[in-house]
């Protein structure tokens, strides 16, 4: 315990964070080992691991830059789609499976965050709504690209087409890798709940970290009073720059760990279109701005809670609709909030304390 | 004459998106917030009218109204319900609220109608004219679609600076605190610009699905991001300004999709939208706001 009292209070918090995640991750593991867990529980833990990810990363720019995106379910996409595709032209050079898995981890992360680089330049001029949906944009043409893309390979190299696969001038032994709106098909299964971890890990390693740095000092304080920070030499477009792409690339890994939780994978609105990108916003939403242990929590808690929710049938995403309404005004609602304040638990356990010492 | 012909679908298409985003601009003006949820009040809109008209075999009048006071009733409901209640605090919240009516109206009429698609038969009466010796087809959709946007237009105008309560709007939306204390009622002046939106978005659906016939739970979603996107494409709050974005919306993407590529005729529109704001970052008929230090 003297340990911990020791440490300052970002670094007690942050233990917590991990630890959290730890403890989440030994819950389960113990639980799926024994038999314990239900076969639907265990297809959700690579999901739950992804979408905590992707709404930690997305924190980092609507509650650490302050900048609302709705684009983030396409950087998502292209790491998804970047790292099936390595792991496709590869499956026959790179034998080891965990080398290549690794590999396309990094490719994921790397495409992602040169796009967020590119996006990020023209998109972090503007600001508030216009921000919005110019990510909103970015999105959707990526999904749309992605979508309408033919890519093959033979032994004259990769052929590329927008238009169809005979289009693609393939020799007989050429075979088709991405296939418009198919997709890629026949990616390895190789994600698992650990690997999973191990990157929410990273992921919360990197944010928080960024968070309690000189740079992320500069990043808040561009959110708190963009004119103040500009006036005491940050470099605004650096450092805005930089989150954007730092979010974009984690982004990517998570879309890494979904491309290879599937064996098919195609570009749906579903789950590259805007929906997926305001599904994790509501994740940051809830969980609260710049609290990345809160985007975990939410994410978790809103992926099960339709889950947990599938024995009353059909009713279950009217149910979890109405729950998405009343839990922000129970939480932003000021008359609620002064309700809560005049009502609260701790008030009372507070006034007996002070009873007491009388 | 393939572009004429290409060229009036698109206004037609834009001026439906336009019907729309008048409806998502007047809100953004007034209560400064994105009200995801318009997209989904215009198929609740057809809905009604498919209801009404298709199944019970009321006269086409009489569904149109109805699906005009029943959106105008739901949008107020909406506002008074979920948006009220968290007026003046973080707009992210109001957002995500938005999400979450508009995911229940999705799921509410999925529950009614089944996720099936329903085919709607035009409410339109109105035969198409053929002209240039046939070479030229405009159907009775395409006339009623334009004509009603301009009417709408220009009432919309109208109302907003020849009446009082227009006037109010435009006070809301200039400075809230300010109105209030001119003796302007906020709450009712917001509440009249959410029926107004709404019955605009109940005459946007019966024309969208009187044009393409298909009829399901989230046929209001992509209109409704597209009208979106064309409100911002034309200055997010300014009438005009959406009328103007959504036609051009409109005729970028038919025309795109006729010359070159039905598939990426989103990312066109889109790509366009990301050019006009890029050149002029608050669309082409926004305001520009000066920075306060």
């Amino acid at each position: 315990m003297k340990f911990m009292k020791n440490m300052n209070k970002t670094t007690r918090q942050n233990m917590i964070t991990y630890a959290m995640v730890i403890l989440a991750y030994i819950i389960f593991q113990t639980l799926s080992v024994t038999g314990n867990l239900s076969s639907l529980m265990q297809g959700l833990l690579v999901p739950l691991c992804t979408y905590s990810i992707l709404a930690v990363s997305l924190n980092l720019t609507v509650g650490v830059l302050g900048e609302l995106s709705l684009g983030h379910a396409g950087f998502m996409c292209i790491g998804a789609f970047s790292s099936a595709f390595f792991t496709a032209c590869t499956k026959d050079i790179i034998t080891n499976d965990l080398l290549r898995f690794m590999i396309a981890f990094l490719i994921a992360a790397v495409c992602a965050g040169i796009f967020g680089i590119l996006i990020g330049i023209p998109v972090l001029r503007l600001q508030g709504d216009y921000l919005a949906i110019v990510t909103l944009a970015f999105g959707e043409i990526i999904k749309n690209i992605i979508n309408a893309m033919y890519v093959g390979l033979d032994e004259n190299g990769f052929h590329f087409s927008l238009k169809d696969s005979m289009s693609l001038n393939m020799t007989e032994n050429g075979r088709i890798i991405i296939k418009g709106a198919q997709g890629i098909t026949g990616t390895a299964r190789q994600s698992n709940f650990t690997i999973g971890i191990i990157l929410l890990l990273l992921t919360l390693v990197i944010v928080l970290n960024l968070m309690n740095s000189r740079s992320g000092r500069a990043i808040m304080s561009i959110r708190d009073n963009r004119i103040a920070a500009e006036s005491v030499g940050i470099d605004i477009t650096k450092y805005k720059i930089m989150a954007f792409a730092i979010s974009a690339s984690l982004a990517g890994l998570a879309g890494c760990l979904y491309a290879h939780n599937l064996s098919s994978l195609t570009a749906l609105p579903k789950n590259f279109g805007y929906n997926m990108s305001i599904m994790i916003l509501v994740y940051v939403v809830l969980g609260g701005m710049a609290n990345m242990r809160g985007s975990v929590i939410a994410a978790v808690v809103l992926t099960m809670i339709p889950e947990l929710l599938r024995e009353i049938g059909e009713y279950r995403m009217l149910i979890y609709a109405v729950i998405m309404i009343v839990m922000m005004i129970f939480n932003w609602s000021p008359k609620v909030k002064t309700w809560r304040e005049a009502h609260s638990l701790k008030d009372v356990f507070h006034k007996r304390n002070v009873k007491e010492a009388k | 004459m393939g572009f004429l012909s290409y060229l009036i679908s698109g206004i037609s298409l834009g001026s439906v998106y336009a019907i729309i985003a008048l409806g998502y601009t007047m809100v953004y003006g007034i209560a400064k917030m994105l009200n995801f949820a318009h997209g989904d009040v215009i198929m609740i809109g057809s809905y009604v009218v498919f209801t009404s008209t298709m199944m019970l075999g009321l006269p086409v009048p009489v569904g149109i109204l109805a699906s005009i006071v029943i959106c105008t009733v739901l949008g107020v409901l909406i506002e008074g319900i979920a948006y009220r209640p968290l007026r003046g605090t973080s707009s992210l919240a109001v957002l995500i609220t938005a999400i979450g009516v508009s995911y229940f109206l999705q799921n509410a009429v999925q529950l009614v109608y089944g996720a099936n698609a329903k085919s709607f038969k035009s409410v339109v009466p109105l035969k198409g004219v053929s002209l240039a010796g046939g070479a030229l087809i405009i159907s009775g959709e395409t006339i009623v679609t334009i004509a009603s946007c301009i009417i709408i237009m220009v009432g919309l105008q109208m109302f907003v600076h020849k009446t009082k309560a227009g006037h109010a709007m435009l006070a809301v939306s200039e400075d809230r605190q300010a109105a209030q204390l001119m003796g302007i009622n906020v709450n009712r002046t917001i509440s009249l610009t959410f029926a107004i939106g709404s019955g605009l978005a109940a005459i946007a659906g019966m024309l969208l699905c009187s044009a393409y016939p298909n009829l399901t739970p989230t046929t209001g979603a992509m209109p409704g991001i597209k009208a979106f996107t064309a409100a911002v494409f034309g200055g997010i709050g300014s009438i005009p300004g959406a009328m103007i974005g959504g036609i051009l919306l409109g005729i970028i993407e038919i025309l795109g999709k006729a010359y070159i590529s039905t598939q990426l005729a989103d990312a066109i529109v889109f790509s366009v939208l990301i050019i006009v704001l890029l050149v002029k970052p608050t669309g082409i008929l926004g305001k520009k706001i000066n920075e306060k230090v």
